[in-house]
């Protein structure tokens, strides 16, 4: 009776809603792309991590192929620990350049792969051996009036 | 003087100690529901009726507040960021805004106004005109043939009025930006892709509005069945539900966001 | 005789908060009578029965219904006693959200598992009673305020019940709706061997079709009797209240301090 026009609006609500969830997971959140039950972790280690904080995307060639988990200091190295999660879709050769890029000249930073021609793949666990450090903005100042002192 | 200060004082004091003792009775009202849940999960065609009234009469104003506060990030936010040339980061303020704080606390503010009001009202009313004193002389208890359904109705549409809401809220802003303004349409989605996190702020948005969804019944449905069963009782406490399921989304929003998003940023 | 009673009512007292409503009450209610509760208003007859259908507990004394004492069962007890038991409510309390069909087929929905055509007949033969069967499709809230009552008269007479109380069930009602209802009192009780007390003011038509009367003043019953004993009573509380007398012991006003202070007139006198 009039139950069922009752019962279908509230079947058309919860679709609704059920349809709202899954739009922020694909197409706000970006779910097909990065899903990290599929992953592997790489670490490497910095000089300077500059502004790089935890969750940061990890590029290459632009696209976003993994996520910064973790960062800590070495007492040892002292320098930074950064740990990588990768899509396990995209593998990279051993002697992979990583370096901490800036997307524009203040906006937020991120890690760039460079692709070497190495045979072998790095795996979970590995470490990534040629590291780039971070580029801070006052010691390149520094760096540049200390060149131009030099010409002089 | 120093003796209306005094009164103050004790006033003060006597209204903490209300408060606490209200406090108190609120909680055990709430295992109790929790406890005499079972008859509504047996039945749910019970918490299917109620579903359209906390649910579906609630989607007009969700949806279109959700367009509203989406068209209105997108449009400060653009002229904001285009100060820093960064109008393509657009996208992702309006999302990650939406999808982390406003979506959830400002459904369930609506919510709360819209929902939890009708709750309080018509279990206040029940309560006044003796339907729930009848019921419980036909051998049925009230609580779980009335107030259970109600609450897990609540506690069902709440997360997912706040997705309906983030996502009318992205289109809103997608509308004001990239329809209107002319920010490019790739630009304003993958911007927006690669900041949201799924796990990090879109289920920590889930989680913020299914606590909310129960904060906000179990005041609605405490405040009705405590009212006093009058006119004016009933219409105090409907105020009352308003004030502080407000109140307390706000409170929870702090402490759940201090507890999600620490360590970060 | 008392082993045959349905309901024992043994020296019950009760009061709200500190203000005393019953003090020491005894009644005797067999199977198959119809009972009559009269007394002022604000005597404490509604507050009688729902101490009798366990709402509320007393300060002392207690009520045994079928052998069992009413407060100290427990709360499934309870709710399995009062499945034997139907109340009709002072004010109809019927569900608002819901027809007059579904206010009458809840308790069968609730309590058995009656297949929905046994049900649909059984609604339409207890409204039919009360003269409402063409009204099942209504909203409460389309009813008069005398029709609200007979459905909820329907309504509590949904799972014939061994017992079934009724508050006031012949205000707002029309001479012919009020002999008719009285009728279906009797024959009920009669055909099913039930017990009803009736609270109600009507005093010539409960007269009527009732077994047995109690006066209750002052928070005791001030008199009782058959109908035949309480139409030839002398006695002065009785007669005031079967012919509707002002002056008697029977006060109508609640008590107060006196007229003349509340109005601040003292000071004028002198
Ligand atoms: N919830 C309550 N709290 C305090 N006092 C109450 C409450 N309910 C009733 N009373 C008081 O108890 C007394 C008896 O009330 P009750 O409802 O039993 O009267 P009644 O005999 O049914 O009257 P009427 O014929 O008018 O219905 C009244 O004086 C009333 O003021
Ligand atoms: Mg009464």
């Amino acid at each position: 009776m009039q139950r069922t026009t009752m019962d279908l609006w509230v079947g058309l609500f919860v679709m609704a809603g059920i349809a709202a969830l899954m739009v922020l997971s694909l197409k706000v959140g970006n779910l097909n792309v990065y899903n990290p039950s599929q992953s592997y972790i790489l670490t490497g280690n910095f000089e300077n991590i500059g502004g790089l904080k935890v969750r940061a995307p990890v590029k290459s060639a632009g696209v976003v192929v993994g996520r910064v988990t973790d960062i800590q200091f070495s007492t040892q190295t002292y320098d930074a620990i950064v740990t990588m999660s990768m899509d396990s879709r995209f593998i990279f050769p051993k002697d992979t350049f990583a370096s901490i890029l800036t997307s524009g000249l203040l906006g937020e930073q991120y890690i760039g792969l460079a692709a070497g021609g190495d045979e072998d793949m790095l795996t979970d666990g590995d470490k990534i051996m040629k590291t780039n450090s971070a580029m801070v903005l006052e010691e390149l100042i520094g760096r540049f009036l200390f060149d131009k002192a030099a010409e002089e | 003087m120093f003796r209306h200060a005094l009164s103050a004082i004790q006033n003060i004091g006597h209204r903490v100690i209300e408060g606490m003792w209200r406090l108190g009775h609120a909680s055990r009202f709430f295992i109790l529901v929790l406890l005499k849940s079972g008859t509504s999960l047996r039945r749910f065609g019970l918490v299917i009726r109620e579903l359209y009234f906390t649910g579906v009469l609630s989607l007009i104003i969700i949806v279109v507040s959700g367009l509203f506060v989406g068209m209105v990030l997108g449009l400060q936010g653009y002229e904001t960021l285009q100060k820093y040339g960064s109008e393509s980061a657009v996208g992702t303020l309006v999302a990650l805004s939406l999808v982390r704080e406003l979506g959830p606390v400002v459904a369930a503010l609506l919510f709360a106004s819209r929902a939890g009001s009708a709750i309080t009202a018509e279990i206040g009313l029940m309560k006044a005109t003796e339907q729930l004193a009848a019921m419980g002389m036909m051998a049925v208890d009230p609580v779980s043939r009335v107030v259970a359904p109600r609450f897990w109705s609540g506690v069902i549409s709440m997360p997912l009025l706040a997705a309906i809401f983030s996502v009318m809220g992205v289109y809103g802003g997608y509308l004001v930006t990239v329809v209107f303004i002319g920010v490019d349409e790739g630009t304003y989605w993958s911007q927006m892709q690669s900041a949201v996190d799924f796990r990090f702020d879109i289920l920590n948005g889930f989680i913020k509005s299914c606590f909310f969804g129960v904060a906000v019944t179990a005041i609605a449905v405490f405040e009705g069945y405590d009212a006093p069963p009058t006119a004016e009782g009933v219409s105090g406490a409907t105020t009352r539900t308003v004030v502080s399921s407000s109140l307390v989304i706000l409170g929870l929003d702090f402490i759940l966001t201090a507890f999600m998003f620490r360590g970060v940023s | 005789m008392t082993s045959e009673s349905l309901i024992e009512v043994n020296n019950l007292s009760f009061s709200y908060d500190t203000r005393p409503i019953l003090n020491g009450v005894n009644m005797r209610m067999q199977r198959g009578q119809v009972v009559a509760i009269m007394g002022g208003s604000g005597s404490g007859k509604t507050t009688l029965l729902r101490l009798i259908s366990g709402a509320i507990q007393p300060t002392s004394g207690h009520v045994k219904f079928a052998g069992e004492v009413v407060h100290e069962l427990s709360r499934d007890a309870l709710f399995r006693l009062r499945r034997k038991m139907g109340m009709l409510f002072q004010f109809g309390a019927l569900f608002t959200d819901l027809s007059v069909y579904d206010n009458v087929a809840f308790q069968m929905r609730e309590h058995t598992n009656l297949p929905e055509s046994m049900i649909r007949d059984l609604v339409l033969m207890k409204l039919h009673a009360v003269g409402l069967r063409g009204a099942h499709h209504l909203m409460p809230n389309e009813l008069s305020g005398g029709m609200a009552r007979r459905v909820a008269l329907a309504r509590s007479i949904a799972l014939d019940p061994m017992l079934i109380m009724y508050d006031e069930p012949f205000t707002g009602l029309d001479p012919i709706s009020l002999s008719v209802i009285g009728n279906l009192i009797r024959r009920l009780t009669d055909a099913l061997g039930m017990t009803s007390i009736v609270v109600t003011h009507d005093v010539q038509e409960s007269l009527k079709i009732v077994d047995y009367v109690y006066f209750i003043a002052d928070g005791v019953i001030a008199a009782h009797g058959t109908p035949k004993e309480v139409r030839e009573s002398v006695a002065p509380f009785v007669h005031q209240f079967v012919h509707g007398e002002e002056d008697g012991p029977v006060p109508f006003h609640y008590p107060a301090q006196s007229y003349e202070k509340d109005l601040e007139l003292e000071d004028c006198r002198v």
